[in-house]
Order: C-alpha cells, then structure tokens, then sequence
C-alpha cells in the first residue's frame, strides 16, 4: 500500500476563530485505497478540518493538495470536479426526486449537463444511476421519492451520489452517525468494499470506536486542534497519550462492558 | 448652501415615517419571522383613523390625543388580525404567510374606500407647529424639525423598552431562538401578539403623524410598503438600528436624487440598494437568515412527464379551445385571448416558484418590459410584428438578466422583498419617464397586423403561443437543467457538494421566466392596443402569485388551471360588484388558510390516495424485510 499515489496531502492547517485555536499545524497525507480516520473528543477541531479539506471553511493557514494541485481555499464545487466524493453528517439529498433521480442529477453534473435544457433527465444516465444504486443495495428502491426513506437508506443514497463522480478520494463526516449499530457495520463494510475494490482513498471522522478500530488503516486523533498520534489502530490503541485523553474512558468501559457480558 | 441645508432636512423629517413603520416591520419579523406585507395597510388605516378623530376632537390636546389613540385603535385591529389569521399560518412557509397579509391589504384597500370615499383628505395642520422657521431666505416647517426630533426619541425609547424591561428581554430572545423561549416556559401566544400589537402601532402611528404634510389616501398603503421593504432590504431585517439607519439614508437619496436626476430619482436609491447587496447580501445591520424552512406537513407528489393519456388530454384540451371561435362571439374571443395570455404570464412565474422555489413577487415587471418593448419597436423603429413579437420580449429578458443577477444572491424573503422593490422600480420609471413611456398615458395605437387582427385571428395566435410556452416550460422543468434548479431548491449544501453553481443556475431560470414573462406582455399590448404602467404594477404581480397559488405550487403545471379559473372569475367578478378587491383579498386569505395545495396539487392528491390504496406495495416491502434480515 506504501507504494501507492498520495491522494491528499495536508501541510500545517490552521484556523481560529477569535482566538480559539480550533485546528493548529495539522498535517497528514493519504494515499489511494487506504481508510484514514480522524478521530478525537468533541471539540477537538474534526469537523473545522473536515470543512477545510472540502472547501465550506477558507483556511487560515497551511496548504492542502488534492492529486497533487493545490485547492487551499476552493469551493466545494470545485474540489468536487477534481474528483471528491462526500457524505454529510447529517444527510443532505433531494427530498422532492426519486432516489433515481438523486443520482441521476449528479451524473447530469458529472456530464457537464447542468445547462441543457431539451433532453429528458429521467432517461438521462439511466442505467449508470441503476448500476450506482445497485452498488449500495438499493436497487428495490430506486423509484420511491426520496423523502420517504428510512435514515439508514438515506446514508447509503448518499454514498450513491458521493460515487457518481467516480471520486478518487471520499469525504465522509460522521458517516454512520444516527445509525442502529447493526446498520453501521454494513454501511462501513459497504464502504470499505468499495473503497478497496476501485481504489478510492476515504478520509472519515467517526465517534463510534467499533467502526473505527474495524475498519481504518491508520487513525489519526486529535486533541484541542493538535494531532497528538497517528498510526495503526494498534497503535493509536496502545498509544498511552491517546489513552490517557481520549480513550480512556471508553476503553474501560469496553474492558468492563465486555467483562460483564457472558459472551 | 442654505438651499442644500433645507433639502437636506426635508429628508430627514421624511425619515420619520419610514422608520416607524420599517421598524415595525423588523420587530415583528424577528419575532414572528412573518414579513407582514399588510404592515402598509396598517399605516394607512392609522392616518385614515387619525384624520377621523382629529377631525372629531378639538384643540391642541384633541389633535395629538386623536394621533395616539388612533394608533392604539389599529392596533387592536392588528391584534384582531394576529389572533384569528396569523396564528393559524406561523408555520406555513414565507410565500403563503406574504400572500395571506397581501389579501388583507387587498381587503383594507376595499375598506376603506368604503368608509371614507375615494377622494383625498386633507388633514389638519399640527397645533403648535403651523409655521416656518426661516433659515437663510429659505422657509422649514416647524413641523417637519418635530419629526426629526421624533425618530431619535422613538428609536430610543424602543431602545430602553428592549434592554430594559422583561419583555424586552424576552422579545431580544425569541428574536435569537424562538423555540428556546418556548422550552422555557414562556408563553409563546401572548408574546407574538404583543409584539405583533407593537409593530402595528409604530405603523399607525407612522401614519398618524403624515396627516398635516401629506394628503390621505387609499394608495398610501402600497407606495409606503415598497419604500419600507428597500429600507429594510438596506437596514437589515430585524435590526432596528438599521432600520432607523437606512430610512435616513433612503430619504436623504430621495430628497438629492430629485435635484440630479429630477425625472427618475428613484434610479439613485435602486443604485445604492444594489451596492450594499453586493457588498453586505443580508444588509447594512443584518444576520444571514438560517436557510428556509420545509413545507411541514405538504407531503410531495413525485413529478413525471406526462403519461400517453394525460398527453392525449392535453391535446383534447387544445383541440377544444381552438374550437371556440366556432361557436362563440368577439367578446368571449378577447376574454380567450387576454386567459391564454396570462396562461403564458403564470406558468412563466409557476417555473420559477414550483422548480425554483423562489417567490417573485414583482414578476409582472418583465410582463411590463416585453409590453414597452413591443410598444417601443412598433411606433419608434416602425418594425413588422412578426419581428416585434420575437424582439419584444428581448426588453423583459434584459431586465430579468439585470434584476435577476442582483435578486438570486438572496432567497426567502429578502428575494420576495428585492423582486418587488425591483418591479416598483420600472414602475417607477415608466410612469415617470415621460418623454420616452407616455407616463400615466402610456403608448397608444398598438393594433395587430391584418393577419392577426380579427378576434379569432388573434385568438388562435394567444392559445398557440400559449401551448408552445407551457411545452417548453415542461420540457425545461424535466430536462437537466429543470433537475439542477430543483436540485439548488431542495438542497443547497447538497448541490454544491456535487458541481452545481447554484446562483448561476438560478440566475438563468430568472431569465427564463423573465423572457416568458415578456412575451406574455408583448401579446398583452396587441390584444389592448396598448401599454400603461399598471402592466408593470403590484397588483399584476400578485394577480400571477394567486394563479400559481390557485393551481398548486406544488405541481408541475398547475398554474395553467389556476391562471384560466382566477381570470375567468376576476372578470366575473368585476361585472358582479364594486368590491372586487375585497372579496379577492378574502378568497386569498382564505386558500391560504384552507386549502394550501391549489386545484391540482388536491386533484393529485386524490388520484395518489387512490393509487395508495390499491395493493401496490407488497414486492417492495418484501424486499424491505429482507434487507433489514
């Protein structure tokens, strides 16, 4: 996996607000077909980065470079057409369409479409979007309105729309928050499987540490806008900083839960 | 200089009036989030009531007395209103809570006539303040230095009222978090109506005090609102400070603007109006608005073209229109022309709303424009109307390419407040532009050529044009760009996150409907001879948001039904009674409250019903429980 391209690379993010420093010097490179996680407490700056990376907060200092360009302070629009997938924390989708036509309307992007005004989208890109859906399992429900799905559905249209693009990295914030645990494995295995299969490097942030630790390649945590460790999830397990802040709590209570558990 | 230095406080003493009913307005905004377009109405029932009392009760006393309690009186009225209509719509979205005090405007219009007569009323002069101070050779009345004094007076009694006492805490709050407030405990329903109850009386009392400068009128109303919703568009909505700020600001435009542009001043508050857009979208002492809320409770009907038999009837349906002249006299053909005409002009308006989500409220402007358009390429350049109708509606494209580009940086209700004002603007223009527009006489001698100049002629020209501009609205609404507007209206943050520029995107369907809207206008000027400036006015405009309204936001195609059964029943209504206005108003507030999803979104939602309960379900749900296995 070493010897694979560098997707993204980040060289010293910064930004504060006032004077909070939210995100401070953090830098990291991802390469394609690997499965980063950005982990840390609340507050730790995940999401101030997440933003930056994808274009919804200008950095205050620092250099970011998408396969080898520099896109510091683009637009979200922007950075997508350069090949970025993304997921939503809290799933952003049109309610008003059909799930086909969810799909549909980013490969209208893709296509470079957008200001066509004779053809017929419902037959546009048809079959492209049914091979989408069917992708992530959702092939049952490609004519329902959107609106109607169940949480969990939404997640994974949502993973359909990031893959329209044929993104070479995916941006995933919170992927399986709100989600019934069972559901967050299949979405996260779903991920990975895809990811690995087309080589498409994803970067996540995640809370659930079951996720995390089954499917990251390497971790990296943050603490009060710094990055305080980075590695495997053996690593970042063991690493006492990263215990003794982090996931302290969580890694007792997960010895005594299990403890008490009659397996 | 000295000349200067009265002008200058002319204005200010018109600042006056504009702050009090503007910061009316704010305050009830942040609050309420309602933009109360009835806030004109208000006003002027406040000086129409005013004038009454003072007239009534004599002396000094009497006169200031009638001002105070006139104001407390419309109050009441507005409490009425917040009590009986109002609660009922808080939740409903921006466009329906506009329309919905836009008819009691129409209601009060018709009121009032009726209680005081059509005729101006000249009110008495203030006691104490009859006179003029001189000031260099220059005379200023004594009454106009009393508002300048007022403005800061009330601006900062509002001040201590909101820093100072419970209420005012309570109302800073609920202007931040409303839902906050109310988890705490605090009783939500008391709390908008007082607020509700203060910002009508700043309002009458704004009108009160106009009565010893100006003549009372019923179209006081109107001329006030556009005024208050470009200095709220400045200012700020819900910043009373920017409220008092930019009423300064607007009035001191108006008082030099007619001194350096004497016929069009209004282009002077326009030019300033659009720097501070670009520079600050949410105005000089705004906050970005949180994006607009979902329809609660509008359950969506998934749009698709048309099916094999729903094409056929539409086909019917034409086939069946273009029969009329066969069976029908001149008078029923020009009624058929003028519906097929405003077919065009509300599906134009329909696009922008139902694909767009974005409520124009001064859409009859490029109705206006293609109209002078064709007025200006027949009787000055003298061009065939062949060319005339293909070049005319280019005028109402242009404008929409200008206003458009300025109206898309908002949404919600700042784009509603912006499309008006713009369209209050080319009103302005052509009423006041003589020279080039006729003004109020407007342009005469505007007949169709031979070919087209029989009723029938001319009918089956309005209907065909009419087919060919609904089928091309369809066939934009379904094609990509039809779904990358829709995809910008349902989710912003999501269209972003996949390449869609979302104000471009908007800025052409602006100009889409823009351009429809102008051809709709340019048939408009054949079929009356025609062009005046009500073509481009108010009332044009909501007349189209009531025939989208009426036919169903949410439908594709509503707009065709709700355009034919609001034209066929205004005109039927106008033969019926003097009171046309007040039972327009009526049925608006009415749908609104009762009956939001128009003729075809309730026909839709019938056949869906239907088809709901038919056992359609059973694959999919299969399917559903093995997936959740």
């Amino acid at each position: 996996m070493s010897t694979a391209p560098t997707l993204l690379s980040v060289e010293g993010l910064s930004k504060s607000y006032g004077g909070v420093h939210a995100v401070r010097e953090v830098s990291f490179a991802l390469r394609a077909g690997e499965i980063l996680a950005l982990i840390g407490p609340n507050g730790a700056g995940k999401s101030t980065c997440f933003d930056m990376l994808n274009g919804q907060t200008t950095p205050g200092a620092g250099r970011i470079s998408l396969l080898g360009g520099d896109t510091t302070g683009k637009k979200p629009r922007e950075i997508w057409r350069l090949g970025v997938g993304r997921t939503f924390q809290i799933t952003a989708t049109f309610p008003t369409m059909t799930v086909r036509e969810n799909v549909q309307v980013a490969l209208v992007s893709y296509g470079r479409q957008l200001f066509n005004l004779w053809a017929s989208t419902p037959r546009f890109a048809r079959d492209e979007a049914g091979r989408l859906l069917e992708l992530v399992g959702m092939s049952g429900y490609a004519e329902r309105p959107c609106g109607e799905l169940a949480y969990g559905d939404l997640k994974r249209l949502e993973l359909a729309i990031a893959l329209a693009n044929q993104p070479k990295l995916l941006l995933m914030d919170e992927p399986t928050a709100g989600m019934a645990p069972r559901e967050r494995i299949d979405l996260m295995r779903l991920t990975a499987g895809i990811a690995r299969e087309k080589s498409i490097g994803v970067l996540f942030t995640e809370h659930d540490m079951d996720v995390v630790f089954e499917h990251a390649d390497r971790i990296l945590v943050l603490n009060r806008g710094s990055l305080i460790a980075e590695g495997s999830p053996e690593e970042v397990r063991r690493n006492p900083q990263v215990r003794a802040i982090y996931l302290g709590e969580g890694l007792v209570y997960d010895a005594r839960h299990r403890e008490g558990l009659p397996s | 200089m000295a000349f200067y230095f009265v002008q200058f406080l002319t204005g200010l003493a018109s600042a006056a009036s504009l702050f009090l009913v503007a910061s009316g307005l704010s305050i009830i905004f942040g609050v309420t989030r309602i933009v109360n377009f009835a806030h004109g109405a208000f006003y002027m029932l406040g000086a129409y009531v005013a004038f009454t009392l003072t007239e009534r009760f004599s002396g000094a006393l009497g006169f200031w007395a009638g001002i105070v309690v006139a104001s407390l009186v419309v109050a009441v009225v507005g409490v009425l209103v917040e009590m009986v209509l109002l609660r009922r719509i808080y939740h409903a979205p921006e466009l329906f809570q506009l329309l919905a005090t836009f008819g009691l405007t129409l209601m009060v219009q018709d009121l009032v006539v009726m209680i005081w007569g059509p005729n101006d009323l000249l009110g008495r002069r203030a006691p104490g303040f009859r006179g003029a101070v001189e000031f260099f050779g220059q005379n200023i009345p004594t009454y106009d230095l009393f508002l300048i004094a007022l403005s800061p007076i009330v601006l900062g009694l509002l001040w201590l009222l909101f820093q100072r006492t419970r209420w005012g805490v309570l109302v800073r709050a609920a202007t931040q978090d409303r839902d906050m407030v109310a988890a705490l405990g605090v009783n939500q329903k008391w709390l908008f109506t007082s607020v509700f109850a203060l910002g009508v009386f700043l309002a009458a009392l704004g009108g009160a005090l106009q009565i010893p400068r100006d003549a009372v009128h019923h179209a006081l109303d109107l001329r006030i609102i556009v005024d208050v919703f470009v200095v709220v568009v400045i200012g700020g909505l819900g910043s009373i400070i920017g409220a008092f700020v930019a009423a300064v600001l607007v009035s001191e435009l108006n008082a030099f603007g007619i001194l350096i542009f004497p016929k069009i001043s209004i282009i002077l508050v326009f030019l300033v109006m659009a720097v501070v857009l670009i520079v600050r979208p949410w105005g000089l002492f705004g906050k970005q608005e949180a994006p607009a809320r979902r329809t609660p409770g509008l359950t969506v009907n998934p749009w698709r073209p048309l099916s094999q038999g729903e094409r056929i009837a539409a086909w019917a349906g034409l086939a069946v229109a273009a029969m009329l002249p066969l069976v029908s006299g001149d008078y029923a053909l020009t009624v058929g022309s003028e519906i097929a005409i405003f077919v065009i002009f509300a599906a134009s308006l329909h696009f922008l709303m139902s694909v767009g989500g974005l409520a124009s409220f001064g859409h009859a402007a490029y109705f206006g424009l293609g109209a002078y358009g064709i007025a200006f390429l027949a009787k000055m350049a003298g061009l065939p109307m062949i060319a005339c109708l293909l070049l005319g509606p280019l005028l109402g494209c242009l404008g929409a390419a200008i206003f458009g580009f300025f109206a898309v940086q908002l949404s919600g209700v700042y784009f509603a407040m912006l499309t008006l004002a713009f369209a209050q603007i080319v009103w302005s223009i052509a009423f006041q532009w003589v020279a080039v527009t006729g003004g109020d006489n407007g342009i005469l001698g505007l007949w169709p050529e031979k070919w087209a100049a029989g009723p029938a002629s001319f009918y089956w020209l309005s209907i065909g044009i009419a087919a060919l501009a609904v089928a091309a609205l369809r066939i934009i609404t379904f094609s990509p760009f039809g779904y990358a507007l829709r995809a910008t209206r349902d989710s912003l943050l999501r269209s972003e996150a996949i390449g869609i520029d979302a104000k471009r995107i908007q800025w052409t369907a602006f100009v889409i409907a823009g351009t429809v809207a102008g051809v709709a206008g340019a048939l408009f000027a054949y079929l009356k001879g025609s062009v005046f400036p009500d073509s481009l006015g108010i009332s044009l405009s909501v007349d189209a948001l009531v025939m989208v309204l009426l036919g169903g936001v949410e439908t594709v195609s509503g707009a065709v039904i709700g355009a034919i059964v609001y034209k066929m029943l205004s005109i039927w209504l106008v033969s019926q009674t003097d009171l046309s206005k007040l039972v327009l108003g009526g049925v608006i507030v009415l749908m609104v409250v009762a009956f939001p999803k128009g003729i075809v979104g309730m026909l839709e939602t019938l056949r869906n019903l239907r088809r709901r309960s038919e056992p359609a379900k059973p694959a999919l749900l299969k399917s559903r429980i093995e997936g959740a296995e």
